[in-house]
């Protein structure tokens, strides 16, 4: 085909339409009724995408952003020193907290001498951003690693999420500890 | 009449009447878990095992609605429309053979609620009776979506009808009897009519489509262009009876598809069975097997559902009136020639 004004295709994926008439088979339609039919029973067959949710769990990225985490150390001492950068850059003012001074005999649960007594995220304000977990300085407000959904309620009191919630679970972080330990 | 005949005829009513609900409410689970299988998908599968309870808790959820009435003059009307449409559903099921005969307590029973010698006739007039729950539906719905739907229905159902009767009269010449019952024996072994009838049968099979308003028919409830059509102002358990009264129209005519075309309850090797294993097992293999035959006509159904869109209107009418009917007609007269010459 020599390629005038009117043949030329610059993205180089121009389709011609044809408009020629039906043949007496085609205007049956029965033939593409049938080729229908194979393909959607083809369909029946094949592997289903459903993920079943709450007992299935799609894989989140490496990077994706769930519930937040407070993390302990390899001691098991909890690292946020209530030092409020997290509140200050929260965009949607989300986290407050009240900070309180590390008594003796604590040094085996705070990393430093100042800690969170009150530490509360409310997951309806959150936007999950991360933007806490990138101002925060001592490395104790983290996205990424509890790989997990904000549980649905019908309170909204129940989104309001205090340290029982959000600090990490004292065996994660003995495991993590053994983990780093045997490296 | 024996007091045992009619305790007899009243087990067995009983009995149909209780399948063909089974059957109606398990056709809405049937329908959501092909069509979710056909898309890729797992379907309802929450309430029970595999979800088999789900039609349980539909009913459950249709009882608890709220009952809403439109500010209609017909409130009457608005009452009897799902009444007819339900009780024309399953009026039909009363001529269907299920099988041939039981012997039990040393009677024969009939496994049929009334052999009636114009059985054929009766599922017309009946079936045509249920265009009207359709109708006075939309029309006491006092909604222009709803009537639009309704005269939709009505004027399909019309065109419809008459290409359905003309495939039929085809049979009919063959056979020589309007009695499901005859037509039934008549086909013993492979002897199945859709062999001497296949234009007959494809006929049937499109108006029968037609007639209980499947897609690609659907122009009466089509969602995208009337909200529900004629079922639009319908709620709680008065919507749920429209919907229940499709689902039996859809398992009716599956099983008379069946009837007339596909044998029955016949299945090769039937009389070897009598003969040798006895009436009751053979009997109840022929009831199975015609649930079979059933089921895969009501799956047929679901099946062209996710794979055939929707016809234009002007498209459906011109199928019909211009080609399914002179279709017949040619049908009627090819028969006939053969009838002729061949006996």
């Amino acid at each position: 085909m020599s390629a005038s004004i009117q043949t030329i295709s610059l993205s180089g994926r121009k389709k011609v339409v044809s408009n020629k008439e039906m043949t007496f088979w085609e205007r049956l339609y029965l033939v593409a009724i049938v080729k229908g039919l194979v393909i959607t029973i083809k369909h029946l067959f094949r592997k289903k995408v459903t993920i079943q949710y709450p007992e299935q769990v799609r894989e989140f990225s490496p990077v994706y952003r769930g519930q937040h985490m407070l993390k302990r150390d390899e001691l098991g001492r909890e690292n946020c020193t209530a030092c409020g950068l997290c509140a200050l850059s929260c965009p949607a003012e989300a986290i407050t907290m009240t900070a309180a001074e590390r008594q003796k005999g604590e040094e085996h649960l705070y990393r430093e001498e100042k800690y969170a007594s009150v530490y509360e995220i409310n997951m309806l304000r959150c936007i999950f951003c991360g933007l806490c977990e990138e101002a925060c300085p001592k490395d104790a407000v983290y996205l990424t690693i509890s790989k997990e959904l904000v549980p649905s309620s019908y309170e909204r009191e129940d989104f309001i999420f205090g340290k029982d919630r959000l600090v990490m679970p004292l065996d994660m972080a003995m495991k993590n500890a053994q983990l780093k330990n045997a490296n | 009449m024996d007091s045992a005949f009619i305790i007899e005829k009243s087990v067995v009513i009983v009995v149909i009447f209780a399948i063909t609900m089974i059957m109606a409410m398990y056709s809405t689970y049937a329908e959501r878990k092909v069509a979710a299988f056909l898309q890729d998908r797992v379907g309802p599968n929450r309430a029970g095992k595999f979800g088999l309870l789900q039609p349980l808790a539909d009913g459950l959820k249709l009882f608890a609605k709220e009952e809403f009435e439109p500010n209609t003059p017909n409130k009457f009307l608005f009452f009897v429309g799902p009444a007819i449409a339900m009780s024309t559903a399953l009026m039909t099921s009363a001529v269907i053979p299920w099988g041939d005969k039981l012997h039990v307590f040393g009677r024969d029973v009939m496994l049929q609620a009334t052999d009636i010698d114009v059985a054929l006739l009766y599922i017309f007039g009946v079936v045509s009776v249920g265009v009207y729950g359709i109708m006075i539906g939309g029309w006491a719905s006092n909604n222009k979506f709803s009537l639009m739907g309704a005269v939709r229905a009505a004027s399909q159902m019309v065109s419809y009808e008459v290409a359905m009767g003309l495939s039929m009269i085809a049979l009919l010449m063959m056979t020589g009897t309007l009695s499901l019952k005859e037509i039934s024996l008549q086909q013993a072994g492979m002897n199945w009519n859709v062999f001497y009838q296949p234009v007959g049968f494809l006929i049937f099979l499109i108006c029968a489509f037609a007639e209980t308003n499947r897609t690609p028919f659907d122009l009466a409830e089509c969602e995208t262009e009337l909200i529900g059509g004629y079922h639009t102002e319908y709620s709680s358990m008065k919507m749920g009876f429209y919907l229940f009264a499709e689902y039996a129209n859809m398992f009716i005519s599956s099983a008379i598809l069946a009837v007339l075309y596909f044998g029955g309850y016949n299945y090769p090797g039937m009389q070897w069975m009598v003969d040798n294993v006895g009436v009751n097992i053979a009997n109840i293999l022929g009831i199975i097997v015609l649930f079979a035959k059933i089921c895969g006509f009501i799956f047929f159904y679901m099946w062209v559902r996710w794979t055939i869109p929707r016809f234009r209107y002007d498209q459906l009418m011109n199928l019909g009136w211009k080609i399914l009917i002179p279709l017949s007609i040619v049908n009627i007269i090819i028969t006939g020639i053969c009838i002729l010459a061949f006996k």
